[in-house]
């Protein structure tokens, strides 16, 4: 796929996405992240390990972030300034700056590659969500990871359903902040 | 965890976002933070009594229009650098324009005046004040501004820290303005400049450190 079909067809289904439509938004996140994975798999060739990490960490990172998108601006330039952000925060943890061989402002190669194939992160995600406190831990069990509804879930928890919502919303926020702390 | 498990958990029940959030919380935050400022300066200081006079005399709206002239530069440079992707653009060159056009007038108040008036021009009645004063009404909206991009992703932290740092330095120049006495512009042009940048200053420092996500 040319790199501007790409941009067009995963910015309409993120655009659809954005006004709640979860099919589409989740064949978004899965050409996503294939994408990030060939762009970091790419800039990382040093640390094979690293990727799929940093790949889960950029999806939460723009699920968490997605109300910064401008509906104007090109998803490519959004994707990619956060993939380089956090690319460049693991680099710098690992090695400094110099093992920063080669430029990261190619915005226009992102989405020119894609590598499908899904991988275990070395991450304990799961071992991560564990951490969190029940109110933010079991909506995002119950809603993210069993596909119950909000409204389900607020009765098999006995929280209110606002409750539930900024439970899923803080606790995606806390896991983005937990990964950060154990690089 | 598999990333397509995260991709679905990610998606499963999706809650829509509504549009122009990043404008709004600043709009509220702003909202809350100046009546903050401004009773600071209204208890604190108190209006200045001559405001009706004051009013007709040009460098009384120089005093007022060029620092909210950095504060708007500020507010759309922290706008643009609180979203990944966006470029500051023309953002910096904005808020450096109205400094530069306040020394050159002041650079002509200087040169034109008598030797002897030079020194009261330039140190007034209330320099020692001045830039403590300035920093502390542009403390909640600092803050404030800090708290909305602490929700957001800027990529260059340390820059949208500065940003929020002229948008709250320009905005607590403005404010207490409305109380300063002084109105000669080499006054300004040191002062109010240096009370600015060091808002500027605190908001780079506290954005490399706290803004980071």
């Amino acid at each position: 796929m040319r790199t501007s079909d790409a941009e067009s067809v995963l910015r309409a289904l993120f655009l659809q996405g954005l006004d709640g439509d979860a099919v589409a938004y989740r064949r978004f996140l899965g050409a996503l992240s294939a994408h990030l994975r060939a762009y970091l798999g790419k800039h990382l060739f040093g640390w094979p390990d690293e990727v799929e990490d940093l790949v889960q960490e950029c999806l939460l990172a723009m699920h968490n972030q997605r109300h910064t998108y401008q509906r104007t601006q090109p998803l490519t330039a959004w994707v990619h300034a956060i993939a380089r952000y956090k690319m460049i925060d693991l680099l710098r943890a690992k090695a400094g700056r110099e093992a920063l061989h080669d430029p990261l402002d190619d915005a226009q190669d992102l989405f020119s590659h894609s590598d499908t194939e899904s991988r275990d992160a070395l991450r304990d995600l799961d071992g991560l969500l564990a951490t969190l406190p029940e109110r933010q831990r079991l909506p995002i069990v119950h809603v993210k990871l069993e596909g119950l509804s909000v409204a389900e879930t607020a009765q098999r928890t006995g929280m209110s359903e606002s409750a539930v919502k900024v439970g899923i919303h803080r606790g995606l926020k806390a896991l983005a902040a937990r990964i950060k702390g154990k690089p | 965890m598999k990333t397509d498990d995260l991709v679905a958990a990610l998606a499963a029940g999706v809650e829509p976002v509504s549009q122009g959030l990043v404008s709004r919380r600043l709009g509220q935050a702003l909202l809350l933070a100046l009546p903050v400022s401004v009773a600071i300066m209204v208890l604190g200081y108190g209006v200045r009594p001559d405001l009706r006079e004051a009013m007709v005399l040009p460098m009384f709206w120089v005093k007022l229009l060029f620092p909210l002239a950095v504060g708007l530069a500020g507010l759309v440079a922290v706008h643009r650098l609180a979203r990944p992707g966006v470029d500051l653009g023309g953002g910096a060159v904005a808020a450096v324009v109205p400094v530069l056009l306040l020394w050159g007038l002041s650079a002509l108040v200087w040169w034109g005046a008598a030797p002897e008036e030079r020194s009261a021009m330039l140190w007034g009645q209330t320099w020692q004040a001045c830039v403590f004063n300035i920093a502390l009404m542009a403390g909640p909206l600092l803050l404030a501004v800090l708290l909305v991009l602490k929700g957001m992703a800027p990529t260059r932290p340390a820059w949208a820290g500065a940003a929020a740092g002229a948008l709250a330095g320009g905005g607590g120049a403005a404010v207490y303005a409305l109380h300063c006495p002084e109105l000669a512009a080499p006054f300004l042009a040191v002062w109010y400049v240096a009370g600015i940048a060091l808002v500027t200053a605190v908001g780079a420092l506290a954005g490399a450190r706290c803004l980071r996500w």
